[in-house]
């Protein structure tokens, strides 16, 4: 059964590559925050994983950090991208 | 059936379909066109794929308190990821980064057309 879950991880491997090389080619901010995003979600699917490998619960608060991370970083960066705030283009 | 080989073999059943699900959805984010197809792809294991792992490492660790963090996890992932999917959105329309040769109904043109050029010279919302 611990083998299936190490596949696990290996597939969650080639999920972050596809990920990282979204994150690479662009074109725009916004896929690569929507990537970076998916990109948290698959850390958190690993670190849950990793945890039922060895049935430890020391890497479950890191868990409930990171899925409040990503949220704070995809929101900033389209909240600063441009063209997302309409109050500025009116006074402009 | 042993009760808790039963709760092994169904939550690592969890595991694999959500580390599947999540593999699928990077392969859509790599291949779909523009940004709203690539969010259509990322909500799936954001919120489905995460909550199978969830369940999953519940049913192994069997562990109230584990549980309890885990319940956690999912609610904050399920508050934030339609917040943080709306502001991108709507950052990406706006921002014009969206293919409209393949949207099949598109109401917010009109209305951000019809706000920025007001037919009477006055501003689309009560200035003051």
């Amino acid at each position: 059964m611990n083998a299936v879950l190490v596949a696990c991880l290996g597939v969650l491997g080639v999920a972050a590559l596809l990920l990282v090389v979204r994150i690479s080619l662009g074109p725009t901010m916004l896929d690569r925050v929507v990537a970076l995003d998916v990109l948290v979600a698959v850390v958190i699917c690993g670190l849950a994983i990793e945890a039922a490998v060895h049935r430890h619960t020391t890497t479950l608060p890191v868990l409930v950090v990171l899925s409040l991370l990503g949220f704070a970083g995809a929101v900033s960066v389209a909240r600063f991208s441009p063209g997302s705030d309409d109050v500025e283009e009116d006074e402009s | 059936m042993n009760p808790v080989l039963a709760a092994d073999i169904a939550g690592v059943t969890c595991l694999v379909a959500g580390a599947l699900l999540t593999l699928v959805a990077a392969i859509g984010i790599l291949r779909f066109p523009d940004v709203l197809t690539r969010m259509h792809s990322a909500a799936k294991p954001q919120v489905l794929g995460l909550l199978l792992v969830l369940a999953g490492l519940g049913l192994r660790l069997r562990d109230p308190a584990a549980i309890g963090l885990l319940l956690l996890v999912a609610l904050f992932q399920l508050t934030t990821t339609p917040v943080a999917s709306h502001m991108v959105g709507r950052a990406s329309f706006r921002s014009g980064q969206v293919r409209h040769d393949l949207l099949v109904l598109d109401e917010l043109s009109d209305v951000l057309a019809g706000r920025g050029q007001p037919p009477d010279g006055s501003s689309g919302r009560p200035s003051g």
